[in-house]
């Protein structure tokens, strides 16, 4: 899996333990190197962090006279930052709750019945995967146009949902194709439908994996500037990724330190839930095995 | 942020699942089964397979943002593509591209990934989670924050010169004199990450035995790398590139925040040159073409991504 937090407690060091004076000279060299990239890496947020606690704030890294939350009072206002905020939100629940709901109902009969339709169904579905979305995003554009969805939320939801459904059937047939049949089997013995077992019995026990597919689903949708720039046009409707764009165009040759301090609103969300998932993802892998074994 | 998911798939498209024992049970028709599918269906075919039917149509049109051509286009043949093959724009617009993908992804996130996850290998663990995170920052913050602190790090007293400036040399305007170079670097620290997480799950799969094996028979370092962790970890590599690759295709926040394609057309990837014929020159049937012609370089990137993943099925 991708994810970071779950593979660091499995990987060994080969030879740690054989500590000749070669070793331990490369061993300081290996992490000299690593602490070196992940400075390089980390330079370019420290303006970001440093200026959102600076009043003068400019596009120069400085450590500020006096810190200070001035620039985070003065953007959470609600039409800069609440509004924007809850339109994001508003946006990413919506892509991420239609997604699942979506990629459960599909992934279920892929996963539960060898068809003829599941092997082109899944190549169309990995296809999609590569689509690369900002390419149709002028063609997108003027389809809703023609079909009146422009500065449509509910739209946008939608679009949003099938941009990221394709991977989201992938993760959640897989997902589902680790809970075992044999617990479905005994409800059908008892005479419960496909659908009824589909709620009451594959949909709780995949509940972590559903949690993953969401929040990345979310995450996803939270970070998207160009899909909102494109197809929302009233600035009441547009999320904080675009309305902070608008902000850094009007204001930001004058308002460093507000610019920063609002994306760092805007981003502390997802951060969060990257964490979270990080976590969660490797309790959704022991999940599969406990019940494998 | 897509294609972080997509690693994670396995390589065998249809595998079986569990449905391979459902013999035993109460069978509904194969229309019903198909029922639940149809939502997604629906949502895919609208969303998804429409505008790339549009895109098709669309290109042959004349359509415009505003005005009569915008409600009324009329069928213009292949004239936005004569256009597009005779426009000077075009063709450096494409070599963009090229170096844009070849020096960002695959040599930049590709190798700096492997790297990463090589070193990760062999390093103290507090040390690897510290470094795992600086990197994954980078990757986690929405895509326009990263162009914002990407445009801050290096515009001409951005944090890149202050640092030159401490070391007594004079940075130049790298936006505007090095435009592909900061593109190029940005894209790096912002997408290095999705490599370094392929290469440590596909490190972390490799037998330690084997590994073993080889130092006991004598294999130094770079032996081992490359005649046994390398080979073994081929599959994802293969992954890995073509999904880095059609990622950074679509890159379009992070180059418009820093450069907007500039100065003149300096940085001007295809992404930034649709959007730009499209919606500043408001010729949306000629932005259409444009993206016609990055749907077929990306279908022609995910059929090869397929196929190569078909073999190793086994």
């Amino acid at each position: 899996m991708t994810d970071f937090a779950a593979v660091v407690p499995a990987v060994t060091r080969p030879a740690a333990s054989v500590a000749s004076p070669k070793k331990a000279v490369s061993a300081l060299l290996v992490n000299g190197v690593l602490v070196l990239i992940a400075l390089c890496f980390l330079l370019p947020l420290a303006w970001l962090v440093l200026a959102s606690l600076d009043v003068r704030a400019s596009y120069q890294t400085q450590i500020p006279d006096r810190l200070s939350l001035e620039n985070f009072r003065a953007v959470l206002t609600p039409d800069l930052t609440f509004r924007p905020l809850w339109n994001s939100f508003l946006l990413s629940a919506g892509a991420s709750v239609v997604t699942v709901v979506a990629s459960v109902l599909a992934a279920y009969p892929l996963s539960r019945y060898s068809m003829r339709f599941n092997k082109p169904f899944m190549y169309a579905i990995l296809f999609g995967t590569c689509l690369p979305i900002t390419a149709i995003m002028v063609p997108v554009y003027s389809l809703f146009v023609r079909l009146q969805l422009i500065d449509s939320m509910g739209a946008t939801v939608l679009f949003l949902a099938a941009t990221s459904l394709p991977m989201a059937i992938w993760m959640t047939k897989n997902f589902m194709d680790s809970v075992p049949i044999s617990l479905e089997e005994a409800a059908w013995v008892d005479g419960a439908s496909a659908m009824t077992a589909l709620r009451r019995i594959v949909v709780p026990l995949m509940r972590p994996g559903l949690g993953v597919v969401f929040i990345f689903v979310f995450i996803q949708a939270w970070g998207n500037f160009f899909v909102p720039f494109i197809l929302l046009l009233s600035p009441s409707k547009q999320p904080a990724a675009v309305s902070i764009y608008s902000f850094f165009g009007q204001f930001g040759a004058i308002a460093y330190g507000q610019l920063a301090a609002f994306s760092v609103l805007y981003s502390v969300p997802v951060i969060l839930l990257y964490a979270l998932v990080s976590r969660g993802m490797g309790a959704s892998f022991s999940m599969s095995g406990a019940i494998k074994g | 942020m897509t294609a972080g998911l997509i690693a994670s798939a396995p390589a065998s498209p249809a595998s079986a699942g569990p449905a391979g024992r459902g013999g035993r049970r109460r069978r509904p028709s194969p229309a019903w089964r198909l029922l639940p599918v149809v939502p997604a269906i629906v949502l895919l075919l609208i969303f998804l397979a429409g505008p790339v039917v549009w895109s098709f149509y669309g290109s042959f049109t004349n359509a415009s943002l505003t005005g009569t051509n915008a409600q009324n286009p009329a069928w213009i043949g292949f004239d936005n593509y004569l256009r597009l093959f005779s426009d000077p724009v075009f063709p450096l617009s494409l070599w963009l591209t090229v170096v844009f993908v070849v020096a960002s992804a695959i040599i930049g996130q590709n190798f700096l990934g492997l790297g990463i996850a090589l070193l990760m290998n062999r390093a103290n663990s507090a040390v690897v989670g510290v470094v795992g995170t600086c990197v994954v920052a980078a990757w986690v913050l929405p895509e326009i924050v990263a162009a914002f602190v990407a445009y801050a790090y290096f515009s001409q007293d951005g944090t890149l010169n202050q640092i030159l400036a401490a070391l007594g040399m004079t940075g130049p305007n790298w936006l505007y004199s090095f435009p592909m170079l900061a593109i190029v670097l940005a894209n790096v620290w912002r997408g290095t990450a999705f490599s370094m997480m392929v290469y440590r799950a596909a490190l972390g799969d490799v037998p330690i035995e084997i590994t073993e094996a080889a130092m006991i028979d004598g294999a130094g370092g770079a032996k081992r790398l490359f005649l046994i962790t390398i080979p073994m970890i081929k599959s994802s590599i293969t992954t890995n590139l073509m999904l880095i690759t059609l990622q950074t295709l679509s890159v379009f926040t992070l180059v418009w925040v820093m450069t907007a394609g500039g100065p003149g057309n300096q940085s001007t990837i295809l992404p930034v040159m649709a959007f730009q014929e499209a919606f500043r020159f408001s010729d949306i049937g000629y932005g259409t073409a444009i993206a016609t012609v990055m749907l077929l370089i990306g279908a022609a990137f995910s059929i090869i991504y397929i196929r190569a993943l078909r073999p190793s099925k086994g």
